[in-house]
């Protein structure tokens, strides 16, 4: 568990480098991620040994969240007066960005998937 | 009532306790357990999302308690921490899913660009009918992206960074709330869509939800969420200004 700890702390510090010498607008973690993925496809192995505790990490993703989730207390009066505005915006735009992706990609995959099978009736 | 003594002393332990991190910890931790365990016995419906419960919970004890959040975060600050070590674990589902990955990488990037950019188009549109101030249309923009992403491009493009934290922040909560029917409305069942669409619209806590469905699913959310930073990053600020010059 240190081991994998220790692992994604080095590659978090590798992407918070690169992100810093670059002046990249992504954040050191995204960075890491890449970093830690392209690792991962050349030494398979090293996979094993993190994987465990990435995964339960991954598990509680919604414990590291309440911290900042809890900052609303403090700036929330900042929409005040626009809240209206702010709650229209958040619902439509958050509703029509799932629904977007989700259609849009299938929609690729199934002409994908039919170009693929031409010749074999499909569609 | 009759007595003072105990609550002064209770009073004296809790300002005692309130000025070393470990009560800010503790609060965290047991707010996410009892949310948690809510969310089981609702067998996981998305409207008992441990965050949404989890937050309500503190900021109750904070308000009851009279505690400022900066007390709070003290302690808090070593569970927010974690948020960059997990992001750099998404990787490994990603490389768990890689050769599916592979297969849809155009279908997914072209669900990435029409999501992006309907989310951030229709985000700032609606607030300009409900004649919200330039500010906030900024603010708004990047709210479907991880925040240290989003108060980046926000500051870039003339927005104020901590109202786009909370915006970030309630668009998580909505998505992961409500991806579920919206999905189920446009009748969308493929797992890896689902997850995808869930990382582009609602980022990390989009995310968290999708990782309690399924690791594929979390894998694929983690991917939209991932793609989707990167995108906004460098595009937003270079399209945004002029779509806000011309509103």
């Amino acid at each position: 568990m240190l081991r994998s700890l220790a692992a994604l702390l080095i590659f978090q510090c590798l992407g918070e480098s690169v992100s810093y010498v670059f002046s990249l607008p992504v954040p050191g973690p995204v960075i890491g991620m890449l970093l830690l993925f392209a690792f991962a496809m050349m030494r398979p192995a090293a996979v094993e040994a993190i994987e465990p505790t990435a995964l339960e990490l991954l598990r509680h993703l919604s414990l590291l969240f309440i911290p900042a989730g809890v900052g609303i207390m403090v700036s929330a009066q900042a929409v005040q007066g626009e809240a209206l505005a702010v709650i229209a915006s958040l619902v439509v735009s958050t509703t029509l960005g799932i629904a977007v992706t989700a259609l849009v990609t299938r929609a690729l995959l199934r002409r994908q998937r039919r170009n693929t099978t031409t010749g074999e009736g499909t569609s | 009532m009759n007595s003072h003594l105990p609550i002064t002393k209770l009073d004296a332990i809790w300002v005692y306790l309130a000025a070393t991190p470990l009560l800010g910890l503790t609060v965290t931790l047991v707010a996410y357990l009892v949310a948690i365990n809510i969310y089981a016995r609702a067998r996981h419906n998305p409207l008992a999302n441990p965050v949404l419960i989890a937050v309500a919970l503190v900021i109750a004890a904070l308000k009851i308690t009279d505690t400022p959040y900066r007390t709070y975060f003290e302690g808090a600050q070593f569970v927010h921490f974690l948020l960059g070590p997990a992001t750099v674990a998404l990787a490994l589902p990603l490389y768990r899913q890689w050769d599916k990955l592979k297969r849809g990488a155009l279908p997914l990037l072209g669900g990435l660009v029409a999501g992006s950019l309907t989310a951030v188009i229709s985000a700032v549109g609606v607030a300009k009918l409900f004649d919200a101030s330039h500010q906030t249309l900024a603010s708004l923009a990047p709210k479907s992206v991880t925040t240290p992403i989003a108060m980046a491009v926000a500051e870039k493009v003339g927005g104020i960074p901590s109202l786009t934290a909370v915006l970030v922040i309630s668009t998580g909560v909505f998505g992961a709330v409500s991806a579920r029917w919206i999905l189920d409305i446009v009748r969308v069942r493929e797992t890896e869509v689902r997850g995808f669409a869930i990382g582009v619209a609602s980022h990390g806590i989009g995310t968290a939800r999708a990782f309690q469905v399924s690791e594929e699913m979390g894998a694929f959310s983690g991917l939209g969420m991932g793609l989707n930073g990167v995108f906004t990053a460098f595009v937003v600020p270079v399209w945004l200004p002029l779509l806000l010059r011309w509103l």
